[in-house]
Order: C-alpha cells, then sequence, then structure tokens
C-alpha cells in the first residue's frame, strides 16, 4: 500500500517537472528578450528610419512593411478562408469532393513555410509578374495562413445553434438567407478571432517572404504595393546574422525582436477581446 | 388584436432560386480552392524541379553524398547529408519534446487542478505564438554560448542547439492534442481502473495513456513535420555546414536551411535554381507523408471514443 503511494507520489512528481519545464521555456523567452531588450526601444527606436548601415537609428519602415504586408495577407485570406468555411459547414453533403476539401486543409496547414516561399516565387514573383513586392509576399502569406483561417471559422460556425438555422427554415427562408440573417451575424466575431490569431503568426513568420519582397535595408517607406519592403522578422533575422558588425547592433537586435513580440501579442490581445464582446453579446 | 403585416416581397432582376444556386456555386468555388492551391503547390513545385534533372542525374541526386553546387571544378548535388542532418535535429526534438508533452498533457487533464489548468494553458498557447525567428535569435544569443561551455567546445551553434529550440516549437503542438486524446478516453476506463483498487497514477500510465495511444502518435507526427519543416530556427542556430553531420555538438544543414541559404544567391531558371525546388519537392514529400499518417492515426482515435 505504502509502496504504491510512493510511486504516485513520485510520478505526479515528474509530470509536475515536465510542466515546470514548459513553463520556464516561455519564461526565460520572455525574461531575456524584455530584460536585454526594452533599453533599446524608445519612442525614436519606434519611430526613426535606420542609419549609417542600420547600426544607428530605429525600425519604422520594418513596421510599417509588416503592417502592409499583414494587410494584404488579411485581404486574400478572411474572404476566402470565411467563404470556405461556410461552403463546408452549412452547404456541403458529405461526399468524396467534401472529404478532398478537408483533407485538403490538412495538408495545407502542413506545409512547411519555406515552400510556401518557394510556391510564390514561381507563382506571384515570376508567373503573374509582380516582382518581389509587398504583394507577392502579403499573398504567399494569405495563402499560408488559409487553411487557419478556413479551420477556425468552421468552428466558429459550429458554435451556432442548429435551432437558430431550423427556426429560419421553417419561416421559409431560403439558405444564403437562413446562412446571411441567422448564422454569419452570430459566427462573424468568433471566425474573426481565429482569423486574427492567424495573422499574427503570418506577421511573424519569416521564411516565406524570404524571397517574395523582404529587402535587406531600405531607409525609406515603399510607396506602393510593388515596392520591397523591410519587415520586422526579417530585419530581425538580418540583425542578428547577416550584419557587418553584429556584436554591436545586438541591442538593436534585442529592440527588434521585443517589437516583435509585443506585436504579436496584441494581436491576440486584440482576438481574445473581440471573443469577449462576443460573449457579452451572446449572453444579452 | 394586432393585424399581422407581411414584409412586401422585393421584385428583383434575377429569380430567387437562381440567385440561391450562383450563391452556393460561388462557396463551392471558395472550398474547393484549397484542393486547387494544394495541386498548385505540388505543380510548381514538380514543373519547377524537373529541369534540374536534365543535368542532374535523379539516383546521384537521392543518394549522392556531398552537396557542392558553387563548385568550381563539378558542381554535385546529393541531398543525403541534408537528409540526415533533417532527421537528426528532427530526431533530438522529438526525443525531447514527446515525454515531456506528454507529461504535461497528462498533468493537465489528470492531475491539475482547474486553477492551475487556467494558468498552464494560456502559457501554451502564448509559446506557440512566438515567432521562429526570435526562437532562433535567443539560439545563437542565449542557448548557444551556454552549449558551448558546457561541452567545452568553440561554437554552440549545432544540431543540440537546433534540437532544443525545435522542441520548445513542438511542444505546444504536442501537448494540446495529447491532452485532447487523453480527455477523449471515456470515462468508463478509468473509473473501472481506480475501482479495481488503481491508484490515480497506475490509472494514467496503464489505462488511459495506452488508451490514447493513437492520439499520442498523431500529435507525435505532427510535432514531427512541425520540425522538419521549421526553417528559421534551424537555419539561425544549427551552424549550417553543408557536410555530413558528425555529431549532436557538430554544425548541420538541414534541407530548409539549404534552401533559405541558396535561393537568395542564385539566379533565376538555373540548374542550381531548379535543383533547390527539387530540395523543396522532397521537403513536401516528406511532409505529406508525415501528415497522411498523423491523419490516419487522428481518425483512429476519433472513431474508438465516438
Amino acid at each position: 500500500m505504502k509502496a504504491r503511494n510512493i510511486h504516485q507520489f513520485i510520478g505526479f512528481g515528474i509530470l509536475r517537472l515536465c510542466v515546470f519545464m514548459v513553463l520556464s521555456a516561455l519564461f526565460v523567452i520572455l525574461f531575456d528578450i524584455f530584460s536585454k531588450g526594452h533599453q533599446s526601444v524608445s519612442w525614436e527606436f519606434i519611430s526613426a528610419m535606420p542609419r549609417k548601415g542600420m547600426t544607428e537609428g530605429g525600425i519604422f519602415p520594418a513596421i510599417v512593411g509588416t503592417f502592409f504586408v499583414t494587410v494584404i495577407t488579411a485581404v486574400l485570406s478572411i474572404p476566402m478562408g470565411m467563404g470556405c468555411a461556410v461552403y463546408l459547414h452549412e452547404y456541403a453533403k458529405d461526399g468524396w469532393v467534401t472529404r478532398l476539401i478537408r483533407m485538403s486543409i490538412r495538408n495545407l496547414s502542413g506545409v512547411p513555410s519555406i515552400v510556401y516561399g518557394l510556391f510564390g516565387v514561381v507563382l506571384f514573383v515570376q508567373l503573374l509578374r509582380l516582382d518581389t513586392s509587398i504583394l507577392s509576399a502579403g499573398l504567399t502569406l494569405g495563402l499560408m495562413t488559409l487553411p487557419w483561417t478556413i479551420t477556425a471559422s468552421e468552428e466558429a460556425l459550429k458554435n451556432v445553434p442548429q435551432s437558430y438555422r431550423d427556426a429560419s427554415l421553417a419561416l421559409g427562408a431560403t439558405k444564403w438567407q437562413t446562412v446571411r440573417t441567422n448564422v454569419l451575424p452570430y459566427a462573424v466575431p468568433g471566425m474573426l478571432t481565429g482569423t486574427i490569431l492567424g495573422l499574427s503568426r503570418a506577421a511573424g513568420e519569416t521564411a516565406p517572404i524570404l524571397f517574395t519582397g523582404a529587402a535587406f535595408y531600405l531607409p525609406f517607406l515603399p510607396k506602393s504595393l510593388s515596392d520591397q519592403f523591410m519587415a520586422l522578422p526579417y530585419h530581425l533575422y538580418i540583425m542578428a546574422t547577416q550584419h557587418h558588425a553584429i556584436d554591436k547592433v545586438r541591442p538593436l537586435a534585442y529592440g527588434t525582436a521585443l517589437v516583435l513580440i509585443v506585436l504579436v501579442f496584441l494581436m491576440n490581445f486584440t482576438a481574445v477581446i473581440v471573443r469577449y464582446k462576443l460573449r457579452k453579446v451572446k449572453m444579452e | 388584436m394586432q393585424s399581422l403585416v407581411l414584409p412586401k416581397r422585393k421584385s428583383s432582376w434575377i429569380s430567387n432560386s437562381l440567385k440561391e444556386k450562383l450563391i452556393h456555386g460561388f462557396f463551392f468555388l471558395n472550398g474547393i480552392l484549397s484542393v486547387l492551391v494544394l495541386l498548385g503547390i505540388f505543380a510548381l513545385l514538380l514543373l519547377t524541379a524537373i529541369p534540374a534533372f536534365r543535368e542532374v542525374n535523379i539516383f546521384s541526386f537521392l543518394f549522392g553524398l556531398d552537396w557542392n553546387p558553387t563548385s568550381y571544378v563539378k558542381e554535385v548535388y546529393g541531398i543525403v547529408p541534408m537528409l540526415v542532418s533533417t532527421f537528426m535535429v528532427t530526431l533530438g526534438a522529438l526525443v525531447i519534446a514527446v515525454p515531456i508533452g506528454i507529461g504535461t498533457a497528462a498533468y493537465l487533464s489528470d492531475v491539475a487542478n482547474p486553477r492551475v489548468r487556467e494558468i498552464v494553458k494560456p502559457v501554451v498557447e502564448i509559446l506557440a505564438g512566438i515567432p521562429s525567428v526570435v526562437i532562433g535569435f535567443l539560439g545563437i544569443v542565449l542557448l548557444g554560448p551556454i552549449i558551448a561551455k558546457v561541452f567545452n567546445i568553440h561554437n554552440g551553434l549545432n544540431a543540440l542547439n537546433g534540437s532544443i529550440l525545435l522542441a520548445v516549437m513542438a511542444l505546444p503542438t504536442i501537448i494540446s492534442i495529447t491532452e485532447d486524446a487523453l480527455k477523449n478516453v471515456p470515462v468508463s476506463y478509468e473509473s473501472a481502473s481506480l475501482a479495481l483498487g488503481a491508484t490515480k497514477w497506475q490509472t494514467v500510465i496503464k489505462v488511459k495513456i495506452p488508451a490514447a495511444l493513437s492520439g499520442i502518435i498523431a500529435a507525435t507526427m505532427l510535432g514531427m513535420g512541425r520540425a522538419i519543416g521549421e526553417t528559421m530556427t534551424v537555419l539561425m542556430a544549427t551552424g549550417c555546414a553543408p557536410a555530413m553531420p558528425e555529431s549532436f555538438l557538430g554544425p548541420v544543414r538541414t534541407l530548409t536551411s539549404s534552401i533559405a541559404i541558396e535561393l537568395g544567391e542564385v539566379a533565376y531558371n538555373t540548374t542550381h535554381y531548379y535543383a533547390l525546388f527539387a530540395l523543396g519537392l522532397v521537403l513536401f514529400i516528406l511532409t505529406f507523408i508525415i501528415n497522411l499518417i498523423s491523419d490516419i492515426y487522428l481518425h483512429k482515435f476519433e472513431k474508438v471514443n465516438r
């Protein structure tokens, strides 16, 4: 009897150790970035152009570049992802076409990000002649986030009670009227939550934009969507590995990492707020 | 009594049933798009990779032990060193992440009180949200020096470094899917085990984890797919020497980091360029197979518990 309890004590101890390791991994990451990055971050760092071969000045163009690329990503990914989710959850009947679509979505979410980058180079940069630009990079990221948007949107549709649809259909509304007035209004906030989470991951991605438009050093802002751009994650990569004076710019690299993490967290926070608002609406 | 007023029917240039059909068609196009994207990725990779094999023998590509596309004497394209590197780093990551992931998931589903769970779950989600380039950066500035010191070597950018970082990145996937699998084990299994006098610990280890095995395998495969396809972390933290890896403490260069390093330097539409797309194709096929396997196991565990 006693031995068994000792076993359990040790066993649970091991499980607690596992949890502790996961927690401390996140703690170490955040602590290191925040403690060494916060000195570099100032208003000037966020709002100024890089100067003297990126050894001084700020990261403003990288923030702007990441913003524009994320907007393009959203423009491609949100309508198409939501449309696909509506089809799968509201229209599709169980059959081989539906199974094929679902299989494709699952596999798309497993395709490595660098492979999306290769795809973007051939399709957008070369075949569609968009050249290396904000547009190419944004569209590449848009395709990459598509499976996440679809999955999140479908989850939101699943949360709309079936009775809402039945009631509408029973009153004689058509399918589209039902979807438009009795399903989408309740699902859209949930769809947005999942989508914003996906966009925050896209904003932090580097591999897909390496060859589709991100630029090493551009001390001015992009003038149009067909310009190259600086991006926060790519800038961090450059500052950490490719810069000619790596040790000298290390504080700037830490600062960039901090800004990137804060940006991603802010987007996640927005998503949580959207979800919270949705809950309140439902309560009323 | 109030009289019921029927809304006036709007006259429209298009009949309702046709409109419904058009809208249905529109959503169907959206649905089929994901199939087209997947096929498109495969087709474009294949078409761009094929020209490489006009000059490179496919056997020496798949089984060659040297990768040196910029040699002045003779360019050689052999992917074995990169395959070995990729599998080494991935295997290392799984050895670290799978036990910790299962342990954490078991703790969350069976041991933790709700308050602890409320804290740990968001932490895991936050961990999943940290950009890979930030993790790679920490591999250079934080983990690298530690590894160099512990093993008394000159440079801490090596396979071990990459494995540890990839483990951190694969953990959220493994934890959340394993936890789902453990939660889906029917309560009767647990009750039966406890009623027979087993402790909670024995129940978790001998009943619940075996019952959730197919879900755990699916989780492992998904974590593996993520590790194989991850680019920035390994690009930054593994040293990237294009030779056959010697040990976990030596530099390695994976499929993904080779593409990332070399695609920026080659001219479009050269043999070297095509060969990099062939690497991409290999990567695509590898992850495709892994996803398919995880899919099969995921299906299995959904079926068992229905």
